[in-house]
Order: C-alpha cells, then sequence, then structure tokens
C-alpha cells in the first residue's frame, strides 16, 4: 500500500479522534461546572454524592469507563443497542470523565478567590448570579487555564482509548493498518499526526493565555 | 431622622464576644470616626453595619427601614430579602485593602456596578465615573489595571466606585492602613475633600490627627464596648482611663 493511501487512511480516523475530542470538551467543560457546583453545595447529600463520583472517575481506568458505558446495558439491564451506539458510548464515557477532571479543576480555582471580591461584589449591590458570572468566573477561568491546558493535551492522546470499543478513530486504523501490512509505518505516521495535532492545540491554549495576561 | 441607628448591638465568634452592647447613631452627612486599640471590635461593628455580617442581637436601622430588631427571645431577626436590598444602596464600604476588580479597568470597576446594578446607561454612567475620577485626580487613569497602579492611587479608585452609586453613607474600614506613609497623606486628603459631597462617613482608623480634624464625633471603642463618645475635642481630652493609655501611643503626633 502506497504512503499516500495510508495517509488518506490515516487521515479518515483523524477526523473521528478529532470529533471525539471537540464534543468531550464541548460538553465536559460546562458539566464540569455544573458538578464543581454540587461538590461545594452546601447540601451534604448532593456533595457527597457528587465527590464519589468524582473519586469513582478519577480513580479508575478510562478504558475501563468506556467498557461499562459500552457493554453495561446489555449486561446489566438486557438492553440490546445497535453497534452505532459504540459512538455514542465513546462519547459519553469521555464526557463523563472529563467533566470530573474539569470539576476539580474549577472547584480549586473557585475556592482560591479571595473572599474580598465577593463582599466587594455584595456591598456594590450585585446579585449571587452577576458576581459568579461578571467577577469571579473571568478571573477563575485565568487561574485554571494552564490545569485545563494540561487536560486538554491528555485528552488529545486519550482519544486512541476508543480503539478499546472499536471505534474507528485513527489509533485504531493504525493498528489495524499496521498488521495488515505487516509495517510500522502507519504507527510512525499516526504518531506524527497526533504530535501535530496536540502542537495545534497547545498554540491555540497558549494564545489564549497569552490573551488574558492584560492584568494581573 | 437618624441615617443610621445600631442599638444594644452584641455579636460572638464562638465564644469570643466581639461585641458586648454597642449603640451609636448617625445623622445626615455627619462625620464619624471610630478609634480604638486592634481586636476591639472596629471592623466586626462595620460588618455588622453593613451586611457582611449578622449580629447576635440588636437593631440596625438606615433611616426608616428596620433592617434588624430583636425577636421575642432577644435575638436578631433580620427583615426580608427584598428590604434588605433595597436598603443596601443607602451604605458603602471602602476596604482596608481596596478589592478592586483585577480583570477591569478604572473606569469599568467604577461605572459597573452603575450600569449593571443601578442599570443606568453607559453613557451617563462614564459622566459619572469621569467627574469622580477628576475628584480623585484620577482622570488620566481611566484605562489602567489596578496592577499598574499604586496602593493609594487603588484606594481612590475604591473610593470612586463606592460613590459611583450614590450612597447616603460611606464606611471606611482603616483605609490607609495597607499604604505606605507616603501614600497615606494623598488618600487622607481625598477623603477630607469628600466633606462637601455632604455624604455621612464612618471611618475606622489609626490616624489620630486625621480623625480629630475631620469629624464631627469620635467613638473610642475597647473590648467591645464604647468607651467614649463626642466631638473630638471631648474624646481626644479625655480623663478616662483606656483612653488616656490608648492615646499616650499617639502623643507625639497629636
Ligand atoms: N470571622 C471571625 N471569626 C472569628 N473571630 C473573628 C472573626 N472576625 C473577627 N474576629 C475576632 O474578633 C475580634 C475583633 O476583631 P475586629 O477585626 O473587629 O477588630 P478591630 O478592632 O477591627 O481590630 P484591628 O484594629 O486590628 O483591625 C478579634 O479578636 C478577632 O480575632
Ligand atoms: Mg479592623
Amino acid at each position: 500500500m502506497a504512503l499516500s493511501q495510508i495517509i488518506i487512511e490515516l487521515l479518515e480516523g483523524l477526523a473521528v479522534s478529532v470529533r471525539i475530542f471537540l464534543i468531550t470538551l464541548l460538553f465536559s467543560l460546562p458539566l464540569g461546572l455544573v458538578i464543581a457546583f454540587g461538590r461545594m453545595s452546601k447540601n451534604n447529600i448532593i456533595s457527597s454524592i457528587t465527590k464519589i463520583y468524582i473519586s469513582i472517575m478519577r480513580g479508575t481506568p478510562l478504558m475501563l469507563q468506556l467498557f461499562v458505558v459500552y457493554y453495561g446495558p446489555y449486561y446489566l439491564f438486557n438492553i440490546k443497542l445497535s453497534p452505532t451506539y459504540r459512538n455514542s458510548a465513546v462519547y459519553i464515557g469521555f464526557i463523563i470523565n472529563y467533566a470530573a477532571y474539569f470539576a476539580e479543576i474549577y472547584r480549586s480555582g473557585i475556592q482560591s478567590m479571595p473572599v474580598g471580591q465577593y463582599e466587594a461584589a455584595t456591598l456594590l449591590g450585585y446579585s449571587k448570579f452577576q458576581t459568579f458570572v461578571r467577577i469571579i468566573l473571568p478571573q477563575v477561568i485565568k487561574r485554571i487555564l494552564p490545569s485545563v491546558t494540561n487536560e486538554v493535551i491528555t485528552l488529545v492522546k486519550d482519544t486512541s482509548l476508543a480503539f478499546s470499543i472499536s471505534v474507528m478513530e485513527m489509533f485504531t486504523k493504525a493498528k489495524a493498518l499496521s498488521s495488515s501490512q505487516t509495517s510500522m509505518t502507519p504507527l510512525i505516521v499516526a504518531g506524527l499526526f497526533y504530535y501535530v495535532f496536540n502542537f495545534v492545540v497547545a498554540f491555540l491554549m497558549d494564545k489564549a493565555e497569552k490573551k488574558l495576561d492584560y492584568y494581573k | 431622622m437618624n441615617l443610621l441607628e445600631m442599638k444594644h448591638v452584641k455579636k460572638s465568634f464562638g465564644n469570643l464576644q466581639v461585641l458586648r452592647d454597642i449603640s451609636l447613631e448617625v445623622k445626615d452627612g455627619e462625620i464619624v470616626s471610630i478609634i480604638g486599640p486592634s481586636g476591639s471590635g472596629k471592623s466586626t461593628l462595620l460588618r455588622c453595619a453593613t451586611l457582611l455580617e449578622t449580629m447576635d442581637a440588636g437593631t440596625l436601622k438606615y433611616e426608616d427601614t428596620v433592617v434588624a430588631e430583636n425577636d421575642p427571645n432577644g435575638k436578631a431577626a433580620y427583615a426580608d430579602k427584598k428590604t434588605i436590598r433595597k436598603v443596601s444602596s443607602v451604605f458603602g464600604l471602602v476596604f482596608q485593602q481596596f478589592n478592586l476588580f483585577p480583570h477591569w479597568n478604572v473606569m469599568q470597576n467604577v461605572t459597573d456596578a452603575v450600569i449593571n446594578v443601578q442599570k443606568k446607561s453607559k453613557a451617563e454612567a462614564e459622566k459619572i465615573g469621569m467627574e469622580l475620577l477628576e475628584k480623585m485626580g484620577l482622570s488620566d487613569k481611566a484605562n489602567y489595571y489596578p496592577f499598574q497602579l499604586s496602593g493609594g492611587q487603588q484606594q481612590r479608585v475604591a473610593i470612586a466606585r463606592a460613590l459611583a452609586l450614590n450612597p447616603k453613607v460611606l464606611f471606611f474600614d482603616e483605609p490607609t492602613s495597607a499604604l505606605d506613609p507616603e501614600l497615606t497623606g494623598e488618600v487622607l486628603k481625598v477623603i477630607k475633600s469628600l466633606k462637601d459631597l455632604k455624604i455621612a462617613m464612618v471611618i475606622v482608623t489609626h490616624e489620630m490627627s486625621f480623625a480629630r480634624d475631620i469629624s464631627d464625633k469620635v467613638i473610642f471603642m475597647a473590648d467591645g464596648v464604647i468607651v467614649e463618645q463626642g466631638s473630638a475635642e471631648e474624646v481626644f481630652n479625655s480623663e478616662n482611663e483606656r483612653m488616656q493609655a490608648f492615646l499616650g501611643r499617639y502623643k507625639d503626633i497629636l
């Protein structure tokens, strides 16, 4: 098989990887904020449940979680889902896993905000919602951006775990091509693509950090 | 009618009784200084008056609005949220640590609440903002961010931010004690210049000569009670032993 053919096949896989990456971020970033609020809730039941949830998500392998999401409905409840469910399973697995990591990042950011910011806002008459949206969140975003960047870069590499439930993303394709061609080339090209993918992500995150450098 | 009335205010943190039985009144346009040793409860008193803390017992009244008064069990019962929200526009507070919003420039710091809380137009808010910044001697700093300003300038922005909402009484909690001595003067000068705005001011301060010069009334607090109150002359010349002991430390500058 010609190199160009390999590249085309892998690019198709890369499109799937990018889609997993984007959909995961799109949903896990806001969901993480909701979970962070649950974790900080004064209601003991809510905060305990979210605490357990976060600790399971962070304490077990993502690959195992993908298996549970994909096979769980059948093994646990005897629900038969169509094979295309594997795509949804990947999204669900990644979103609930990453939301837990983001929740902890948000929480540490929110808790690091000085109480004086809240008190000044209260004295000026801002509602709780306004205080959070206008004053707290923008500063929290700046504080947590470096940790978010780390997670996002890990996510690029983690998309390859989707191979475990046979989703046709780039790593799955590279592995298949490599064994059918008995060649290292597809794996090396895939590695190169992951590297470039991450390079672009790091570049964009760095731009975002610079953009928030206008204040201290 | 009194602008502010606090009667028999009590406040404890755990076993520590910080305010024992404080009663004070502030009239429209009156300038009141609160002095006293560290830990005597001055900040706690301001925080109760500005609703950052809740009193355990006592009455808190702004004009004719009762914010809190004792229930039959002798515990302070607060008015509903709506009343509290309404009364909150009567007072403002200037913090020791300024607490400016670092992600906004000076003009945004001063005008954002005017626009988003008081719902005035941006143009109107900026007109108010510019006038106040001029009064504070900061008209050339409107586009600066807080981290680009000296402590004294930051505190003046904080004063402008509080004044922009047009309060009837402005509380200051040691507005200069986070500042280097050479920056203290500029802030005290600005506070003195607010006299012609005719708003009431309640100022906790360790600057004795400033308190003596500016105040209509001086309150000396120690251990959670008011030991002396009256005109500056009366209080500073008081024979009271604790007052004398406290003032002893400042004798050279008075
Ligand atoms: N949130 C709190 N929890 C527990 N104790 C507190 C709290 N706030 C104040 N205190 C205690 O209450 C006492 C009075 O504090 P406060 O800050 O009102 O004194 P102050 O007169 O303002 O002193 P300073 O001149 O040092 O500012 C102190 O002993 C302080 O440690
Ligand atoms: Mg204090």
